[in-house]
């Protein structure tokens, strides 16, 4: 019986040892490894100089942005989506946008973007074209909201559907507004799906680098442009590596915060 | 204790399992016979017609791959288990793949055509005696302009490109060679300057171009030159080449105030399994014949002074593309400047990419 179980528990172990735990022991020896052994400086560069700073600072805004426009357009679809009779088909709609190949919707969005594409073609009939959208700040936040919006749906729409409807029907009858059902009933009970569509969208924001090169151009720098630039260009892989950590690290900062008040969640169960 | 013995004894079957697999993975490659000639270059690089007649010639048998940049072939070569026979390096790859003790000595005795090359593309810093490297074909560093939205002759000078007319306009090659150099040449320095405070000039003097700048793209920028989409854009003159082809408003300029000059030359890996079929084939294609109806189909500059000759005269006279030799004077090959400079070249890259908008 014990020796059955821990048969099939190897497959699973060693798929994490060599595609999870392997990568990371090898990205934090090489970010440590120098020309003599170890050292600490790389990561001293990356403290001390202001540029990957900054760079962290504008990963961490970008991402914020596009993690927060993405919660506001898909928390009332969410809710809406719970109430509609044919919640399957909605739902399909929903996530058939990831089936097609993440590049293929980039391009397509380059040819809508484009100077003369279809945005500034239908610009034209108010005569403001040709605007300049493919390239701009605007763009890539747009598609990344777009590209992330089902990962955010999906989590919340469970969470709410999960409510019993009787505990809002019963805070209507004890006298809230709707307002204060939201805020007192609604939100709290869905809090959980909200933080895992966070964690779904915040974390690979962090570092969409294909993105920020086919529609922000390279106008837009995050990370992970700077990660692609020390492998594939300079091939300094120590330093890539670094940068590497950094970001591992602060994703799981990012996952603590974001799953902090799981017991809260219990309480208000009972 | 079990379990862990378990483990330990299942991930030491799977290691050997990979590795035995690895061996016979890398005996497929190497075991070709003498019959086969495997060509590993850039892709669409080559008249495929030329393969074809070359198979027919010699009997031997073109296995043809492909790679999309300098780096990506140098660590495909470097981890080894590759069997190629001919590569196509850039010239300061060539110099590293030298250093990195990659690539087999040519013997230019054994390449009879070697005597139609261009002396002027002969000796160059990547490769001074041509101990390694054979010249397949060269070109520029330039701007790229849509008559359209610019004058023509309005952009002669990379100090041109500074103007207010171009205001989000400019579309930049990814590459901080190119664009580092661009600066330090519209500021009269050399491509090849190592001189920390001259680079944190052209960084700065750059950032004044931030403005102008559309995007920092590679490949798609022939796609978006040919659809109009920017009024300037700085490439290579291959890359201009096919824009112009596809887009009668389009115009090359070099600068003449100083600009790269670069190679794409043959050479011969250390993992080189078939000698005889390679020097067969590198004379194959220096052939004037041949060499000229490969450069009609891939429209970069030859550098093989016969086949020049047999070019129709429109291609062989275009100033664009074939400088004159005073404007050769000004143009420069990339040295390679060793990692820590070129780490530096890639970081000021890097900040004018984040800071210049």
């Amino acid at each position: 019986m014990k020796k059955s179980k821990l048969f099939f528990l190897i497959p699973y172990v060693l798929w994490l040892s060599l595609f999870v735990i392997a990568p990371i022991i090898l990205i934090t020896i090489n970010a440590f490894k120098g020309e003599d052994g170890f050292t600490l400086k790389n990561f001293q560069q990356f403290f001390v100089n202001g540029t990957f700073l900054k760079m962290t600072l504008n990963s961490f805004w970008y991402a914020f942005l596009i993690t927060l426009i993405t919660l506001l357009i898909s928390y009332p679809i969410a809710y809406i989506l719970s109430q509609m009779k044919n919640q399957q088909f909605w739902l399909l709609l929903i996530i058939l946008p990831t089936w097609i190949n993440l590049l293929l919707k980039a391009y397509a969005f380059i040819g809508i973007f484009s100077k003369h594409g279809l945005l500034n073609n239908f610009l034209k009939l108010f005569g403001i074209a040709p605007a300049n959208i493919l390239f701009t700040d605007f763009a890539f936040i747009f598609v990344a909201a777009y590209i992330e919006i089902p990962f955010m749906i999906l989590p919340i729409y469970n969470a709410i559907c999960d409510i019993n409807p009787a505990v809002i029907q019963a805070a209507y009858d004890l006298g809230a507004s709707k307002w204060q059902t939201f805020i007192k009933v609604l939100w709290p009970l869905s809090k959980s799906g909200v933080e895992s569509g966070i964690q779904a969208v915040f974390i690979p924001s962090l570092s969409l680098f294909m993105l920020t090169r086919l529609i922000g151009g390279n106008r837009v720098i995050t990370l992970g442009t700077a990660i692609e630039e020390y492998f594939m260009t300079t091939m300094n892989w120590s330093m890539g590596s670094t940068i590497g950590v950094v970001l591992i690290v602060l994703m799981v900062i990012v996952m603590l915060f974001t799953s902090s008040d799981h017991h809260k969640k219990k309480e208000i169960k009972l | 204790m079990k379990k862990l013995l378990i483990g330990i004894a299942a991930i030491l079957l799977v290691c050997l399992g990979l590795e035995v697999g690895a061996k016979k993975l890398n005996d497929n490659g190497i075991s070709s016979n003498n019959k086969n000639l495997i060509i590993y270059n850039w892709g669409d690089y080559i008249d495929p017609k030329l393969i074809k007649k070359f198979e027919k010639q010699t009997g031997y048998h073109v296995i043809y791959e492909t790679f999309d940049s300098n780096e990506a072939m140098y660590t495909k070569i470097k981890q080894g288990g590759t069997a190629y026979d001919i590569c196509v390096p850039s010239d300061y790859m060539i110099s590293k793949m030298r250093k990195a003790n990659l690539l087999d000595e040519i013997d230019t005795k054994k390449i009879p055509n070697y005597k139609n090359i261009g002396s002027e593309f002969l000796h160059h810093s990547f490769d001074p005696k041509n101990t390694y490297s054979v010249p397949y074909f060269w070109g520029t560093l330039g701007i790229v302009y849509n008559d359209k939205f610019v004058k023509s002759g309005q952009i002669k000078h990379w100090n041109d490109l500074w103007s207010k007319d171009y205001r989000h306009n400019i579309l930049l090659v990814d590459s901080a060679r190119d664009i580092m150099g661009l600066s330090l040449a519209s500021m009269g320095k050399s491509l090849n300057t190592t001189n920390t405070l001259d680079l944190k000039l052209a960084k700065t003097k750059l950032d004044g171009l931030g403005p102008n700048v559309k995007a920092i793209i590679s490949d798609e920028l022939k796609m978006y030159m040919i659809q109009n989409e920017a009024a300037v854009g700085v490439t290579w003159s291959g890359e201009a080449r096919t824009m112009l082809n596809d887009n009668k408003h389009l115009h090359y300029v070099v600068p003449p105030e100083g600009s790269n000059l670069w190679f794409d030359n043959f050479v011969i890996p250390r993992t080189v399994k078939n000698k005889a079929g390679a020097y067969a084939f590198i004379n194959f294609m220096l052939d004037p014949k041949n060499a000229a109806q490969n450069a009609e189909y891939i429209g970069y500059a030859t550098p093989n002074v016969k086949a020049q000759k047999l070019l129709p005269k429109e291609i062989r006279n275009d100033k664009q593309f074939y400088p004159s030799e005073q404007a050769m004077k000004n143009l420069e090959v990339y040295r390679d400047l060793g990692p820590k400079k070129i780490q530096e070249y890639n970081d000021l890259f890097l900040e004018f990419k984040m800071y210049g908008r």
